[in-house]
């Protein structure tokens, strides 16, 4: 359906303004290096010479913010997940809400009672996740971030599961699910192989891999070889998973001798990722291998052979089979990398400071998470980092919220839903604050094609 | 527009007929200027207004729910209830109105077809019945032949006569010069957006297309005779079934050899796409042997095919030619991505691919605003082009291209061509599979004739395009002679293919 789309008309239309906004970016950045922006500059300039006068270049600035871009749909995702996480702190408060029976006569008591309670409980959020002004030494200054990096790392992890299959045309609804079997054979591995420090931290991170890995495997080749649907598959691998989490606990070796409930033996030191910032901060080397796992995907996406087989099996099978790319053969990789990673996560769990022994809720929400993390962050690898990082806040800062404030901890979990429904759905934030449609509609698809 | 009348609109692809068309149906605002109807000016909302104004838009890609009837999609947007309240669908009003119009102009449909199993021919009707309901005075019909097949264009085309003697006014819009000709009453020529020019019908095609591009265009394809070498591709008593477990290749036997043209004619739908899937490892064949240049290739990948320097032009560039999200740059290794320079084990080149991109670009003169932009923003020629630039760029023994220019304006159709048979003149042996047979009569240096599954005939590129038609219907010369029947030789002149009326292409294609 070429015909509906304003684009299709006039091709030249785009790369003109991106032309215009390199500039722009060359000018009001000068930081930005040379060579980038002479990279944009030229290729474009030569197929239109500057004839038609060009606005200012406030007036460009402007056009561009209000423009609905990633950023500045992102931004003001935030904001209107706020505004109405505010209003829901207000109506769930009761003092508060006892304000408003008398706001025509008192509208200050309301007004004054609202805003007390929503900045504590905001101001709590953000001094649980990034800097804390009365906090005291070394410390309890970085406490608060040594905690979103902690929540942050397995995020990344799961997120860049389900991006990366994302973008070969999968949905992984199964990183949970590859994240349990990467948490309980990377927890196995901890306790029960006797092995030197090192070592031993590297055979349960790869142990990890491997759970993930496999559980990745089976819809993968289920998908390559009868067309079976990922969703449907990794949707039921998640359940199995889980049951056999809970199983595996409590069976003779596993399950700690000490104990009477579901919890297995701790996982030994040597196996324990290090501690980054002293012992009395949780940060822990998750974080790093984070990162690299971050940089890892994105070689992979747009540097690599096989990421370059993988998009294009992602945005047009048919014509990837034409081209002689094996279309099954990728589709098993995907979710075999997919499941790696997830698995990686899972190992997170439990070779990093969040536990040390498998319970039935080790794994947490990691994997459904994940999800959310990869469309937040636009389904490319450091947008996920970002994404992850934010959620990580989210959780860090959610914690002191609930005990400082006394606002509870789903609060938290609902400003996720909201925010990931408002980016998900960038026509309606447009609408709210009347952007221009500038490049909504890419983002809409780019979103929907999983399906 | 008078009424009555058959306006053709004439230009190449993203001259802007189309963006034209969509501002008159409402589907964009026009920027400046305004449109007349009954000398009043009229401002358009949308496709609402439009309609309640008596115009009526065939689009290019049909706007069809495939898996309701015929008389669902005529309903659908404007649906008869009964029942008060209750909402029940008057699916009995809305078949008599189908019947009704459908006899009215003699277009016949079945009312409670689905969509779906019908050929692209009778979708096309349905869309125009549909139109028709809605009592409209104007018809735009945007590129109606693209996806029809001779017998399918030919149908059309009298079909459009039949509205025309019924009062009713049409637009054209396409870049065929064949059938302006054939059925218009003025063309007005569209290039780059703006009104070049007006023609009548009994303008020469030369002119017509030295107005489209604004330049003279040679329509005829120059070349040498052919010097065959040895034999490369060798097909024999191959068999492949479609994707319906239907045969569709039944026992076909062909020779190209190197430096030769072999043209395969046909009515789409008698197994030219399952024949060339099977050469390219798509499709499994059954039984038979496919051997390129010595080594049996049966049962090869896809990737080993290509390895092997065969060069593949799909016929439904968007679907399997392209990656439309992927920049020009990724199109053209798309099937070479992971060969030296542009990847070397697991990592890819992109300074490499960026390098070759700006070559191949400037080579084969697609005109993208860059290498970075996105296949997909491109005209379907210039998509095309980047196709034959991709398959051309690297060293070939067997070049395979499938309707190289459907779809395509005249100016990338005079490229293609030439580059094709340039690399005829190094010593490729090419295979051409077109149902245009104007095309193949141009390329081709030995044309076989592809009907029901089986080559029914190959001549040479002098034959009469009367005996080659009658070969594309399934009647061989010595049947024709035999039987004389007087359905088969009373056929059309104007189609490029003279078919009969009781064509293949309908239910073959089913």
């Amino acid at each position: 359906m070429s015909n509906p789309n304003p684009g299709s008309g006039s091709p030249e239309k785009e790369p003109a303004t991106k032309a215009q906004e390199a500039r722009r970016e060359a000018r009001a950045n000068p930081t930005v290096p040379a060579g980038d922006s002479g990279r944009a500059v030229p290729a474009t300039a030569t197929t239109r010479p500057a004839a038609e006068p060009r606005p200012s270049l406030g007036r460009l600035f402007l056009d561009n913010l209000w423009a609905a871009n990633t950023v500045t749909v992102t931004v003001l995702a935030l904001l209107l997940a706020m505004v109405i996480g505010a209003i829901l702190i207000i109506v769930s408060d009761p003092e508060v809400l006892a304000t408003y029976s008398y706001i025509t006569a008192r509208p200050a008591d309301a007004i004054n009672a609202s805003w007390a309670v929503v900045s504590e409980a905001y101001a709590n959020l953000f001094k649980g996740a990034v800097f804390d002004p009365e906090a005291v030494g070394f410390t309890a200054a970085l406490s608060p971030i040594s905690e979103t990096l902690t929540y942050t790392a397995p995020l990344v992890f799961t997120g860049l599961s389900v991006a990366l299959a994302f973008r070969g045309g999968l949905f992984n609804i199964g990183a949970q699910g590859q994240a349990t079997m990467g948490v309980i054979l990377a927890a196995v591995a901890g306790f029960a192989l006797p092995l030197p420090p090192a070592l031993h931290l590297l055979v349960a991170l790869l142990a990890g891999a491997i759970g993930g890995a496999i559980w990745g495997f089976i819809p993968g080749i289920l998908k390559a070889r009868t067309g079976a649907h990922e969703v449907i598959n990794t949707i039921m691998l998640n359940y199995i998973a889980v049951y056999f989490l809970s199983w595996i606990i409590i069976q003779n070796g596993v399950q700690n001798p000490g104990r009477a409930d579901a919890i297995s033996k701790p996982v030994d030191a040597s196996a324990q990722l290090p501690r980054l910032l002293g012992a009395d901060l949780r940060v822990h080397g998750g974080i790093l291998l984070a990162v690299l796992a971050t940089w890892f995907v994105a070689w992979l996406l747009n540097r690599s052979t096989l990421g370059f087989e993988l998009r294009a099996v992602g945005a047009n099978p048919d014509a990837a089979r034409t081209a002689g790319i094996s279309v099954t053969r990728t589709y098993v990789l995907i979710m075999v990398i997919a499941g790696l990673l997830a698995g990686l996560g899972g190992a997170n769990q439990v070779l990093g400071t969040t536990a040390d022994a498998l319970t039935p809720q080790v794994v947490a929400q990691i994997g459904f998470d994940g999800i959310l993390v990869a469309l937040l962050g636009r389904v490319k690898p450091w947008g996920v980092l970002l994404a992850a990082l934010l959620f990580g806040a989210l959780q860090a800062g959610g914690n002191r919220m609930q005990s400082y404030a006394g606002i509870s901890l789903e609060l938290v979990t609902v400003l996720q839903a909201l925010i990931v429904i408002f980016i998900a759905a960038p026509a309606l934030v447009k609408a709210i604050f009347q952007l221009r449609a500038a490049r909504a509609a890419r983002l809409q698809t780019s979103l929907a094609k999983g399906w | 527009m008078e009424p009555g009348e058959i306006h053709a609109l004439l230009g190449e692809n993203g001259a802007g007929k189309s963006t034209l068309m969509n501002v008159l149906y409402g589907l964009y605002q026009p920027d400046e200027g305004e449109i007349l109807v009954d000398d009043k000016p009229l401002k358009l909302k949308g496709p609402s207004d439009a309609i309640a104004a008596g115009i009526g838009m065939v689009h290019q890609h049909f706007m069809l729910v495939p898996v309701f009837t015929v008389a669902e999609n005529i309903m659908l947007g404007a649906e008869q209830v009964k029942g008060g309240l209750a909402g029940f669908l008057d699916r009995r009003r809305a078949r008599r109105e189908v019947t009704e119009v459908s006899e009215r102009y003699n277009l016949r449909v079945d009312p409670d077809a689905v969509i779906e199993d019908l050929p692209v021919g009778i979708q096309q009707r349905v869309e125009i019945v549909k139109a028709l309901t809605r009592d409209v005075d104007l018809l735009i019909l945007d590129e109606p032949t693209a996806v029809l097949t001779p017998q399918e264009t030919e149908e059309l085309l009298t079909v459009m006569r039949a509205l025309k003697a019924a009062g009713k006014s049409i637009v054209f819009i396409t870049h065929k010069l064949g059938e302006v000709k054939a059925i218009a009453d003025r063309i007005t020529v569209i290039r780059r957006g703006k009104t070049v020019g007006t023609a009548s019908p009994t303008a020469s095609r030369d002119e017509l297309a030295a107005l489209m591009v604004g330049r003279s265009v040679r329509l005829t394809v120059d070349k040498q005779p052919a010097t065959p070498g040895r034999p490369m591709l060798e097909v024999s008593g191959l068999v492949v079934d479609d994707d319906r477990q239907v045969r569709a290749v039944d026992g076909v036997d062909l020779t190209v050899h190197a430096g030769e043209v072999l043209g395969v004619a046909g009515v789409q739908g008698n197994g030219q796409t399952e024949l060339i899937e099977a050469i390219m490892g798509l499709r499994p064949a059954l039984a038979g042997s496919i051997s390129l240049d010595g080594d049996q290739i049966h049962g090869w990948s896809t990737k080993k095919v290509l390895r092997a320097g065969v060069g593949y032009v799909p016929e439904d560039r968007s679907v399997d030619g392209l990656v439309k999200e992927f920049s020009v740059a990724e199109n053209l290794v798309l099937d070479i991505y992971d060969r030296p320079p542009f990847g070397k084990g697991l990592s890819l080149k992109p300074d490499a691919i960026a390098k070759s991109a700006k070559e191949r670009i400037e080579q084969f003169d697609v005109r993208t605003p860059s290498a970075d932009a996105a296949v997909g923003t491109l005209s379907g020629g210039n998509q095309q082009k980047v196709i034959v630039a991709r398959e051309l760029s690297r060293p070939l023994k067997l070049f395979i291209a499938a309707q190289p220019t459907r779809g395509v304006d005249v100016g990338s159709i005079e490229f293609i061509h030439s580059r094709v048979i340039r690399e005829r003149d190094v010593g490729t042996a090419v295979m051409v599979v077109s149902s245009e047979l104007d095309e193949v009569l141009g390329l081709a240096d030995r044309i076989a004739v592809m009907y029901r599954g089986r080559i029914i005939g190959i001549v040479g590129p002098d034959t009469p395009r009367e005996e080659i038609g009658l070969l594309m219907a399934g009647i061989t010369p010595d049947a024709a002679e035999g039987a004389a029947t007087p359905g088969a030789t009373a056929a059309p002149g104007d189609g490029p293919a003279a078919a009969a009326p009781e064509g293949p292409g309908s239910e073959d294609e089913a």
